[in-house]
This record gives structure tokens, C-alpha cells and sequence, in this order.
């Protein structure tokens, strides 16, 4: 058997990891406190912005033909609500968050 | 930088996203998580721009001024908005991951060499699948989240807006949405692309505007859920496990808040996506409270009572915070403590505007998070408190929710604040909630109704201690 080169999809690992990361989400939101949920949202937004790695490619792609221009233009536009979102999600979060104090003595 | 040590670097971003979520079990470890989520993103962000710097200098320029402008705006919005905004703060949020997700969908599809998923106008099947998906989700995201902060923030009416016919016009949209997908897929035509995303868009709105103001709760974490499940889609196009990882996360936290919201308004999930409730109902509960009699209190009444109570459980709502009353009902908590009053909160998941709204507006007036209890942990107390202070809160204390099996609300889990000794009820008037639902509680021989404005009534009891 092993003389037979066996190559798996790339799409299998990604949906591998894309499955095991929704149970991993499941069981770590359950333990979240619900006085948190407020700031759950507010990093979950955050971290969900993550998609401006894609924003980054499409917005430094090399301008060789029109259609780049174009992937540069929908780049830099999404760069820019995705860093909003990132710089908004986690310092609202931090704001939050540092308001949450125990009972003094 | 080598192929496999980004993709080892994208997996540590992953997981130091998960970790930040995991922080968030208690207030004590939430801080720490919150930095690990940002080294995270640094991380992510910083192998992106080492494996695939931009192009020349006019890219890096443009790579370095998007982040410049998005990182200025964002820090002022989270420095400036007041904490009884978050709701229309966080659906705007929202609103900007979906359209991320579409305008990087754009980029690889006009750019698809750069994605390494083709090349223009020949891109993988596969790919075009994962990106028409994301694309679709996001398009419906942003315009889903565009009506959801409208309506949070008042620019348009809570109510809902029924169109004839239209689940036949969403199942229309859907299916004509499939339809182009399909196209997409197999022409890989950039008209199928934006189709898809105009047909989207269009759905979007539709599903939401039918949705009535006290269902709110619902469709922020669900589309909360759906931001993250566009970003999963985009991830899969672009290979990068960060980015799934995040998706899942966020797209199961979201499903999973929604569910909480439901099953604290007792309603199913689709029954609050086909959308009606809060509309109608409103009408009927109207005209029937002002006749029976209520018996109404003076703020020196409340104050001589409760400072010789030996339990008090404040129940706060959304109206307590419309009021801006949470630092005067502190300092009333303040003087009650000071006389050997034991206080408590008690909060009902739907209490605010979004899932745990209320308890970030304690936490801003100072209120310690270990006086404040949710609902299934304080609500065998209400037996032994001499006080169940309401403020601002209505529906969630609604006896009909337990008694009546003909309201509206029947079933859902209420604060049972007419177990105490006496209840006050801080309220503008005998008018019916949010909901639309008389209150019977109001009339009952043990509650004292204090009417008048949430703030300017509880300064009044703090003047009278």
C-alpha cells in the first residue's frame, strides 16, 4: 500500500480543522459567564476580523492588469473596516472589561 | 517566509483566539484574554504581510493608510460610545465583517492569483463554491446588521414591517440566490458574482425588518453567528486556518447566544425569524390597565421601608438604563449596605438590549460583579427578601408568564419577584412593556408602585435615607 502515493485534498484538512474548531467553540461559550456575554460579542466581532489577512493579500496584490486594480481597491476598503473592527472590538472589550470589579475589602 | 511556518504561525494565531474566548469564564481571567486575542491578531497579521508582502510601494502605502485610517476610527468609537449603545455598536460591528467578507471575496475574484486559487476568469471550482457561500452570508450579514442597528439605535421604528407575501418573496429571493451560486460556480462570470451579492444584500433586509424591537436579543447573536460563518467561508478560499478556526468559533458562539435568548423568551428560533411578535399584541394590552386600582407610593415610603428590610433584591431592566439611573441606584444599594441591608441583583438574560447588557451597565455604576446573580441562582430567594426593587424592568417579572396559559408570554422564565414581602415597581406609568403585555403585578395588594422617572425617583429615596 504505501507504494501508492494517497494525496487528500487540502479541503479535507480545512474542514477537519473548520469542524473541530465549531465543537471547541461550543464547549468554551458554554463556560463563559453570562455577565460576559456583552464582551463576548464585542471580541467575538474582533477576532472574527481576522478576515483582514484577505484584505491585506487583495489590497498588495501586484498591479499587473485592471482586474488588480480592482482587488486593490476592494482590498484597501475592507483593510479599513476590518482594522475598525479590530482596533474597535478589542479596546470597547478592554474598556469593558475593566469595569467588571469585586466587591471592595 | 517558508509556506508551512505561516501556516504554523496562523494556527497559534487560532489558538490564541480560542483563549481569549476561554478568558472570558470569569471576569477575573477575561483581561488576559482579552491581550491574548490581540497578540493573536498581531500575529496573524504580521505573518500576512511577511509571506505575502505588498507588491511596491504604492500597495505598502496603501497597506499602511488603511490601517492607519481604520485603527483611528475604531479606537475613537470605542473610546466614545456610551456603554447603553453596545447593542447598535456591536451590530454595526457586525454589518462591517460581513461587508469584509464580501470585498475580499471581490479581491480574489478579480485577483485570484494573488488567493492562489486560479487565475482570472479560470478559478477552482472549489474555490468558487467556498467564495459565493462566503460571499452570500456576508452580503446578508451586512444588510441584516445594517436594519438590526437602525432599529437598536431608534433611526427607525422597533416595530416590525410586515410585507404581503413575504415568505413567498424571501423563498423567491433563496431560491434565485442558489440559482446564481450555481452559475457562479459553473460560468465563474463576474455578473453571477455580483448578482449573488445584490440578491444577498436584498434577503438580508427583508429577513430582518419583520422582526419586531423586543426580539432584538435573537438577531444580534445570531447575526453575530453569521459574521463568523462568512469569515469561515472566506477562510476556506483563502486556506488559512486562523481564519477557519475564528469563523467556527465565532459562528458556534453566536448560534449559541441566540439559543440562550430564545429559550429566555420561551420563543422558538423560527419563530422569531418569521418575524411578527411585539406588533399586534401591543394593541390589545393597552386600554385595559388604567381602570383597576394600583396602589401607588411616595419615594420616602420606599426609603423608610427598605431601610428596615433585611434583604433587598434590585431587579433592574432595560428602562433603568434609558433613565441613566444605575449610579443613583448604586448609591441607594450604598446606604442600604451601610444600614445592614443585604443587596442583591438580580438580572434576567434579556434584561438590556443584548445578552449581558445589563450587567456592563452595573459594572460601569460600580455595582462589584459578585452582588449580581442571574436568574436560576437568585430566583429561590425571592421567598425570604423582604424587598423586590423593580426598576425599569417590566415583562420579565410578569407573573402571566407562569399563571396565565392565554398570554403571550406564558412559559417564558421570569424573575418571581412577587414572592417577596413587598414589591416596588419604579415605572413612568401603568403602560404596558416592551412586549406589549399587561402587568398584573402592578395591582396585586403587595406591590407599591413608585411612578415617575427611573433617575429622579430613586434620588428622591436616596435624599429620604
Amino acid at each position: 500500500m504505501e507504494h501508492v502515493a494517497q494525496v487528500v485534498d487540502p479541503f479535507i484538512f480545512r474542514l477537519s480543522i473548520f469542524v473541530l474548531a465549531v465543537f471547541v467553540g461550543y464547549f468554551v461559550v458554554w463556560s463563559v459567564t453570562p455577565a460576559l456575554h456583552t464582551p463576548l460579542m464585542s471580541v467575538t466581532n474582533a477576532i472574527s476580523s481576522v478576515i483582514v489577512v484577505g484584505a491585506l493579500l487583495a489590497g498588495g496584490v501586484a498591479n499587473v492588469s485592471s482586474g488588480s486594480g480592482w482587488a486593490r481597491g476592494f482590498g484597501f476598503v475592507a483593510l479599513v473596516f476590518a482594522c475598525i473592527n479590530i482596533f474597535g472590538g478589542f479596546l470597547v472589550t478592554q474598556r469593558m472589561l475593566a469595569m467588571y470589579k469585586k466587591k471592595a475589602k | 517566509m517558508n509556506a508551512n511556518l505561516s501556516a504554523l504561525l496562523y494556527l497559534v494565531a487560532g489558538v490564541l483566539f480560542i483563549l481569549s474566548l476561554r478568558g472570558l469564564s470569569s471576569p477575573a481571567t477575561s483581561r488576559r484574554g482579552n491581550l491574548l486575542g490581540m497578540i493573536g491578531m498581531a500575529i496573524a497579521v504580521a505573518t500576512t504581510l511577511a509571506n505575502h508582502p505588498p507588491a511596491d510601494g504604492l500597495a505598502w502605502l496603501l497597506v499602511i493608510v488603511g490601517i492607519a485610517i481604520g485603527a483611528a476610527i475604531g479606537a475613537v468609537i470605542a473610546r466614545r460610545v456610551p456603554m447603553t449603545s453596545m447593542p447598535e455598536l456591536v451590530a454595526a460591528f457586525h454589518s462591517l465583517v460581513g461587508m469584509a467578507a464580501v470585498l475580499v471575496a471581490a479581491g480574489a475574484f478579480y485577483a485570484p492569483e494573488a488567493f492562489d486559487i486560479g487565475t482570472p476568469g479560470n478559478i477552482h471550482t472549489q474555490s468558487l463554491v467556498e467564495m459565493s457561500l462566503g460571499v452570500a452570508i456576508g452580503a446578508l450579514t451586512f444588510t441584516g446588521s445594517v436594519i438590526a442597528f437602525l432599529k437598536l439605535s431608534a433611526r427607525m421604528s422597533g416595530a416590525p414591517i410586515i410585507l404581503p407575501a413575504r415568505h413567498l418573496i424571501n423563498i423567491a429571493l433563496a431560491v434565485a440566490l442558489v440559482a446564481c451560486i450555481i452559475g457562479l460556480v459553473v460560468t465563474g462570470s463576474a455578473v453571477f458574482f455580483w448578482l449573488n451579492v445584490i440578491l444577498a444584500l436584498a434577503l438580508g433586509v427583508l429577513m430582518i425588518i419583520p422582526i419586531g424591537g423586543a426580539d432584538m436579543p435573537v438577531v444580534i447573536s445570531m447575526l453575530n453567528s453569521y459574521s463568523g460563518w462568512a469569515a469561515a467561508g472566506i477562510g476556506f478560499t483563502l486556506g488559512n486556518s486562523a481564519l477557519i478556526i475564528t469563523g467556527a468559533l465565532v459562528g458556534s458562539s453566536g448560534a449559541i447566544l441566540s439559543y440562550i435568548m430564545c429559550h429566555a423568551m420561551n420563543r422558538s428560533f423560527i419563530s422569531v425569524i418569521l418575524g411578527g411578535f411585539g406588533g399586534e399584541t401591543a394593541a390589545a394590552g393597552g386600554g385595559t390597565g388604567e381602570q383597576k386600582p394600583a396602589k401607588l407610593g411616595s419615594a420616602d415610603d420606599a426609603a423608610f421601608i427598605m431601610k428596615n428590610a433585611s434583604k433587598v433584591i434590585i431587579v433592574p431592566g432595560y428602562g433603568m438604563a434609558v433613565a441613566q439611573a444605575q449610579h443613583a441606584l448604586r448609591e441607594m444599594a450604598d446606604i442600604l449596605k451601610k444600614e445592614g441591608v443585604e443587596v442583591k441583583y438580580a438580572i434576567h438574560p434579556v434584561a438590556g438590549r443584548m445578552p449581558g447588557h445589563m450587567n456592563v451597565l452595573l459594572a460601569e455604576a460600580n455595582v462589584p460583579y459578585d452582588e449580581v446573580f442571574e436568574l436560576e441562582d437568585i430566583n429561590s430567594e425571592f421567598a425570604q427578601a423582604d424587598i423586590a426593587f423593580v426598576i425599569g424592568a417590566n415583562d420579565v417579572t410578569n407573573p402571566a408568564a407562569e399563571e396565565d396559559k392565554t398570554s403571550p408570554i406564558y412559559g417564558m422564565p421570569v424573575l418571581q419577584v412577587w414572592k417577596a414581602g413587598t414589591v416596588m415597581f419604579i415605572k413612568r406609568s401603568l403602560a404596558s412593556g416592551y412586549a406589549g403585555i399587561d402587568n398584573p403585578l402592578f395591582y396585586r395588594d403587595n406591590t407599591m408602585m413608585l411612578l415617575g422617572d427611573a433617575k429622579k425617583v430613586t434620588e428622591n429615596i436616596v435624599k429620604a435615607m
